[in-house]
């Protein structure tokens, strides 16, 4: 909108309008470059859950989960896929951790009381995905050798460490403006 | 090129491993995937009307060229705090469309060079960080969530202190130069 708006001013219409013919074209293609991606992983992510291991990866990580998501019950289905979830996007391979994100949320949606608006549960796991826990970032790596990099792999210390802080932030923010916001419900 | 090649194995070793577990528990395999696989087909046919909205909004906002303008009055902003105006487009772009801001990070390491101060600075921030705007309108609209309530509050404040700390700890451990 706010685009659309502003190119009538600067008089840029042209490259809009070629913008919203070519923008079947550019969706279709990242579509079809996920799609494949996540009919494949949700068949994988199947197996892993009837093996177990989304339990176990749960279980693993509950002593950090009961702190960050107080409302979510310890046996809850949607604890798998979010620790599966995070697994896969620490090892960095991001179109892979997009099914069990998904099913996460589509977990949380069914206990939602009001199917309208979000739970808390659901902003904290948004939240840590969208600060992103990548550990190894493969692509960017990739790129720094591509160029000529002296020492590619020299950022992921310092990646690390940017990735926990803001993390670690962003769920304190994402706790304090819960809390706000539950203030304000109650005045 | 250690690191390169453990990048490689990562996924054969993750499917190699869910698969030699499963086989262990005695779970079938093959149908317990076609089962899978059959939901996913579902899960991504029902996002692609949020993924073709949001792809278009996107690239209309990119195109307008309006990010460029934002740049003029963010900039008095950056100059106080110490941050380098030249990262500002990576900053803006970078919760907004995550290949967007892949292609302007080439950019920057291109015209900078790889293993400069910006150059650094732009591959920390595509790496810590993850696209905001695109994971709360794919995962909030594919189980139908109209009231985000604070979550893009959260999100972008994570974006914030990701800026924040890449030209930090690039300062500290390689330098200013």
């Amino acid at each position: 909108m706010i685009g659309i708006t502003y190119s009538f001013l600067t008089g840029r219409v042209d490259i809009i309008n070629q913008e919203i013919i070519n923008c079947g074209t550019t969706s279709l293609e990242l579509f079809l470059a996920m799609f494949p991606m996540m009919v494949l992983w949700s068949g994988i992510m199947n197996v892993a859950k009837k093996a177990g291991i989304l339990d176990w990866l749960a279980n693993k990580m509950k002593p950090f989960f009961r702190i960050i998501f107080p409302e979510l019950d310890e046996k809850d289905e949607a604890l798998g896929y979010i620790a599966s979830n995070l697994t896969i996007n620490m090892l960095g391979i991001h179109n892979a951790s997009t099914p069990f994100g998904l099913k996460a949320m589509k977990c949380m949606q069914e206990k939602n009381k009001d199917k309208k608006t979000a739970t808390r549960s659901m902003i904290t796991f948004l939240v840590l995905n969208t600060s992103g826990v990548t550990l190894v970032a493969t692509d960017i790596i990739a790129v720094r050798s591509m160029y000529g990099s002296s020492n590619p792999t020299d950022l992921i210390f310092v990646t690390i460490i940017a990735t926990i802080v803001n993390t670690t932030l962003a769920l304190l923010m994402d706790r304090f403006l819960w809390k706000v916001e539950k203030r304000r419900e109650h005045i | 090129m250690n690191i390169s090649n453990i990048g490689n194995m990562l996924i054969p070793v993750v499917v190699f491993m869910i698969i030699i577990v499963a086989v262990t528990k005695k779970v079938n395999v093959y149908d317990e995937f076609i089962e899978g696989a059959k939901e996913g087909l579902g899960m991504g046919i029902s996002i692609f009307p949020y993924l073709i909205g949001m792809i278009f909004g996107i690239n209309i906002l990119l195109k307008s060229e309006i990010l460029n303008h934002l740049f003029v009055f963010l900039k008095p902003v950056f100059d106080i705090i110490k941050i380098p105006v030249e990262v500002l487009p990576m900053a803006i772009i970078r919760p907004i469309s995550g290949n967007a801001s892949f292609a302007v990070m080439i950019d920057m390491i291109k015209t900078y060079g790889v293993d400069s101060y910006l150059g650094r600075i732009v591959a920390v921030m595509q790496g810590a960080t993850d696209t905001t705007i695109y994971v709360i309108s794919l995962y909030f609209g594919s189980v139908g969530i109209k009231k985000i309530r604070y979550a893009l509050k959260a999100g972008l404040f994570a974006d914030l202190v990701t800026l924040i700390m890449s030209v930090l700890l690039i300062s500290i451990f390689f330098g200013v130069s």
